[in-house]
């Protein structure tokens, strides 16, 4: 299970952050902190896993972002580093060319996107093309 | 959102504005000032009840939120949002619900109602906004509340709202395992799924009802194991999908999903999986491992086929593919076949043991998450075949490993090291090997277990201490190979000088005299030595004082060189150790006598039961297997018995020292703490140690058992049995020497050897040869309790008494855990043998026998008088009894 999901950039600004387990706002913050700094300075020819405290950060970086996803400790590394290359993928699809500006100014389609795709902790679709869609029609019912 | 844009003559800045002046903020001082002012627009604007702004109001505390300002006044307003009818107020109220409150705040129990409403909304969408918020945060009150209408949902016609049902249903059983029972039909209709989003959501939901629910996992094994495999293989074998292919493979996500079911399924079910076997088999051939993608899928069938019962065709294979995993040249795939090979190990380690050589490379990789997990991996492998060829490759590799790595690594060849010790040479030889390359990183216990070791290996002495006076030539800076080094040239210093006990092929060494003590004196002098080695090198002077008769003087003069150091521990033995030279010529040999053979059975059984013996003082932690460690045990309890004046003592040192003294203590100085002591304390034994000259009021205490030497008159035992705790169950208790032993030992040197014949006619109870013949005592009894001593005396050793005590319960309890323990004045030496027995029946049917030596220095001038305390338990419940004995016969 995503325990959380963090959308930072280098300077350890959020861009975005969902958590599906509560935590208190001082702890999320710490835990922010804490994530930064662990993916920040790492070789990039190194793993994109890292343990934190008894679970680990599944994270990959793009461009000046860094997508990081809290997962348990059982859980295949590998499938979630794919899930966070289609997560960019459709972000990418949907801004045409996304650019960390594209995810400042709209933040709120960004959490958008990301609940037609996690739920839960859970993924939920695994098709670009359907999400895309399905934010389509959603912005029509606006 | 058109609304975010418009409106121009409102006071309001427009959400892309303010992230824009946010942005455009030069120090966090201004971003505050901003932050401030749209809060208090806001503000104003909620209070007026301002529907128009709702919306953008909320948008902005979202940002103002993720920026990590506190927005809790924007709560009330998700709740009024989502209350509103159109979908664009509860699209964005349902956003700010999840993002600005969570499962635990009361408010949101006000939402319910909303969400209900909601979830039977007839407009698709906003069933899905409420489908989503409720799996994202509902708590369990919520979940028990709203898991009808989830469960009605999975009958939807849109599969959009199947999945997402089927998700929050996820939570809801995780929240609320009870309800697991009600969607396990759901569900199960839910695998047959054509639809690959609501299918995922469906093999998800199984997945973890077969956790929360024994019930729900043999009905899935039941009724959907073959339909799982008929799913997977089409999986397998579809054409290609454009839709959800993934690097060339179809649904990746899915796959790894089915694969994850099967193996839960499977786990424990011979049945179920050999049903499995074959697509199993299929994935794990056919799958294309040249994208992440497919890898993924590869390593999760490897997992799958690990976990299902046997069928060691497929496990073969799955070994291999992490073989292969292992010689891929990206460092996530080595990681998870690291990963993976741990847990293989349990099912085949014979398997994993072939790949040994490719693990032992990734030790030394330069990425620390992949060194770690192989060097754990490495650490499961090591078995007598191969534990010496892998510790040679670990040695050689610390040598060049990354300092940060140096710790991990330090430690792990250690306990290998350890662990496979029982070659006594080889176990010295790697350990003097990582000594010398990171020295720095070892911890106290291990080499003091490397000392109790050397001590005990008679035939390797003189080769150790050779092999540790090359090492420091080559590497100085290694705080415990010096140690280590220090305390050898100590006790061993005639055989490093004279090449004694030299081992077949071994190089003769040149060392004189002259050398050992250039060695020691560079130890104590060096700039980053740390205290303890410092103290060591001090006690290997005065050892070799003696031994060496050429270095006497130079010796000296390094220790009256110490005399002014400001480190208190220093001073204070430079002092005592100046007079030992100088005014005791005559007992020094005898005094500096090499230690006797530490005791490496109650040394390891102290190590693994925690470094901290049970003190006097907290009997409810104590445990009885703990062997007693009177000689280290914290002074302050004894102290407490005595009521000596709280100056008096001296705080128990930390956890660090605490082993030394233990060392040291078996042949001299058994040194108070190194660290902790107060510093009245120390004055306190300076001033005695300054009238050492003067007859002091006690200054017949018997010597010999602080010198370990068998002058003195108790009766048999070897000194190292008295001093160093002996077997479990034995509570033992001496005179304060423990804590103050310095003071006794300079106290009264010469007049102890001749005292101990003088007083013998004079004595009343003497009677012929038999020795004296002295009446039992009861020498406490309480309502619960009764304590009885007889004596004895041998007649040519009229200081010495042996006390028999017999303990009697009068309740009609059991007592367990009995312990007793005594103490005496500082002029009585007392020695307590093990008790016969800890537990004590009840009403005095029965009684534990326990023997005390008692040695009274000042027999003749002092009676005997003991302070005794009983700790026992009563079902479990601490007891303590305590009091003072001053009945005993006259004469003793």
């Amino acid at each position: 299970m995503i325990r959380f999901i963090l959308l930072q950039n280098r300077q350890g600004k959020t861009r975005l952050a969902k958590y599906y387990v509560p935590l208190e706002e001082s702890e999320k913050h710490k835990v922010e902190y804490e994530v930064h700094r662990l993916v920040v300075n790492r070789d990039p020819k190194f793993t994109n896993f890292v343990e934190f405290r008894t679970h680990k950060v599944i994270y990959r970086r793009y461009a000046g972002l860094f997508f990081s996803m809290c997962v348990d400790i059982t859980d295949n590394e590998l499938a979630y580093l794919e899930c966070i290359h289609l997560f960019v993928e459709i972000l990418d699809h949907f801004f045409s060319n996304v650019c960390e500006l594209d995810l400042v100014f709209n933040f709120h389609k960004v959490y958008l996107i990301l609940d037609e795709f996690i739920l839960a902790g859970e993924l939920q679709e695994t098709s670009k093309k359907a999400i895309i869609e399905r934010m389509g029609e959603l912005e029509k019912q606006e | 959102m058109a609304d975010l844009i418009i409106d121009a003559f409102s006071s309001q800045t427009r959400l892309r504005d303010m992230i824009r002046a946010i942005r455009g903020c030069k120090t966090a001082a201004e971003e505050r000032a901003v932050v401030r002012k749209e809060c208090a627009v806001i503000r104003a604007s909620i209070s007026e009840n301002d529907q128009d702004y709702r919306h953008r109001n909320l948008a902005k505390l979202m940002f103002i939120h993720m920026l990590g300002y506190p927005t809790h006044f924007g709560q009330m307003e998700c709740l009024k949002s989502i209350a509103s009818a159109g979908f664009p107020e509860k699209r964005i109220g349902y956003l700010g619900l999840m993002l600005l409150l969570d499962e635990r705040q009361e408010v949101l129990m006000l939402v319910t109602n909303s969400l209900k409403q909601d979830l039977n909304h007839s407009n698709p969408y906003i069933v899905g906004l409420a489908l989503c918020a409720l799996g994202n945060i509902c708590s369990a009150e919520m979940a028990r509340d709203l898991a009808p209408e989830v469960e009605r949902l999975f009958q939807s016609r849109d599969p959009n709202i199947r999945k997402k049902a089927a998700l929050c249903s996820v939570r809801i059983i995780k929240k609320v395992p009870d309800l697991a029972e009600n969607f396990m039909s759901p569900a199960a209709t839910l695998l047959k799924e054509k639809h690959h989003g609501a299918l995922i959501a469906g093999v998800q939901l199984c997945t973890d009802m077969c956790k929360v629910s024994l019930e729900a996992l043999e009905y899935f094994r039941k009724k959907c194991t073959d339909g799982l495999v008929k799913a997977l293989k089409e999986r397998v074998n579809s054409p290609y999908t454009p839709e959800y292919d993934i690097s060339g493979i179809s649904d990746p996500f899915l796959h790894i999903r089915l694969l994850r079911l099967l193996r839960i399924l499977g786990k424990g079910d011979a049945d179920a999986s050999d049903c499995m076997n074959d697509i199993l088999a299929q994935v794990a051939t056919k799958t294309e491992t040249n994208k992440n993608a497919g890898t993924a899928i590869l390593y999760e069938c490897v997992e799958t086929i690990m976990s299902i019962e046997d069928n060691s065709g497929l496990r073969v294979l799955a070994i291999n593919i992490l073989g292969r995993f292992l010689s891929n040249r990206d460092n996530n795939i080595r990681y998870v076949a690291l990963n993976m090979l741990m847990r293989a190990i349990a099912v085949d380690a014979q398997a994993v043991q072939r790949h040994r050589i490719t693990i032992l490379e990734c030790v030394k990789d330069s990425d620390a998450s992949i060194r770690k997990r192989a060097l754990e991996l490495i650490f499961l492998l090591v078995n007598e075949n191969n534990v010496k060829p892998l510790t040679k490759e670990l040695i050689d590799y610390l040598q060049v490993s990354d300092q940060e790595f140096k710790g991990d690594l330090t430690e792990k060849i250690c306990s290998i090291v350890e662990k496979f010790s029982m070659e006594k040479k080889w176990y010295i030889d790697k350990m003097l090997k990582v000594l010398s390359e990171a020295g720095n990183f070892v911890k106290d216990e291990i080499w003091h277990a490397l000392i109790v070791a050397i001590s005990n290996a008679s035939d390797l002495q003189g080769y150790t201490v050779r092999s540790l006076y090359r090492a420091l030539q080559t590497s100085s800076e290694q705080e415990s190979l010096i140690q280590v080094a220090v305390w050898c040239i100590g006790e061993y210093g005639e055989m490093l000088v004279n090449n004694v006990g030299m081992l077949e092929k071994e190089d003769p060494l040149t060392v004189t005299e002259s050398d050992a003590v250039d060695v020691l004196e560079a130890a104590i002098k060096r700039h980053t030595s740390d205290i303890t080695s410092r103290a060591l090198s001090l006690v290997a002077l005065l050892k070799l004082s003696s031994r060496f008769p050429s270095c006497s003087k130079r010796i000296s003069d390094i220790i009256i060189e110490h005399k002014g150091s400001f480190v208190l521990e220093l001073q204070q033995r430079s002092i005592e150790f100046n007079s030992i030279i100088d005014k005791h010529q005559n007992i020094r040999s005898t005094l500096l006598e090499r230690m006797p053979v530490l005791d490496e059975a109650s040394y390891n059984s102290k190590r693994k039961s925690g470094s901290l013996p049970p003190t006097a003082s907290a009997p409810t932690g104590a445990s009885p297997k703990l062997p007693n460690g009177v000689v280290k045990s914290p002074a302050a309890p004894m102290a407490d018995l005595l009521d000596l004046s709280s100056d008096d003592a001296p705080v128990p040192s930390s956890s660090g020292g605490d082993n030394l003294p233990d060392l040291l203590g078996g042949s001299l100085t058994s040194l108070p703490s190194l660290t902790g002591q107060a510093p009245s304390n120390g004055t306190d034994i300076l001033m005695e140690l300054l009238s050492i000259g003067t007859p002091a009021a006690q200054n017949d205490v018997s010597t010999s058992d602080l010198l370990s030497t068998n002058h003195n008159n108790t009766p048999s035992g070897t000194p190292l049995e008295r001093l160093s705790p002996p077997s479990p169950f034995s509570p033992q208790v001496s005179t304060p020497t423990a804590t103050t032993p310095v003071m006794d030992l300079l106290d009264g040197f010469s007049p102890t050897l001749s005292m101990s014949n003088k007083k013998s006619s004079t004595d009343p109870y003497f009677s012929g040869n038999n020795g004296p013949v002295y009446p039992s005592i009861i020498a406490f009894q309480s309502s619960s309790l009764k304590i009885e001593f007889s004596f004895s005396k041998q007649p040519e050793n009229l200081q010495s008494t042996l006390i028999n005590a017999t303990f009697t319960n009068m309740s009609s309890n059991i007592y367990t855990d009995f312990i007793f323990q005594a103490a005496v004045p500082k002029f009585i030496q007392l020695h307590l043998d093990p008790a016969s027995s800890n537990t004590l029946p009840a009403s005095g049917n029965g009684s534990i026998g326990q023997s005390l030596r008692v040695t009274n220095s000042q027999h003749g001038q002092k009676h005997l008088a003991m302070r005794i305390r009983v700790a026992y338990k009563i079902n479990n419940k601490d007891v303590l009894e305590q009091g003072q004995i001053t009945n005993f016969p006259p004469g003793l």
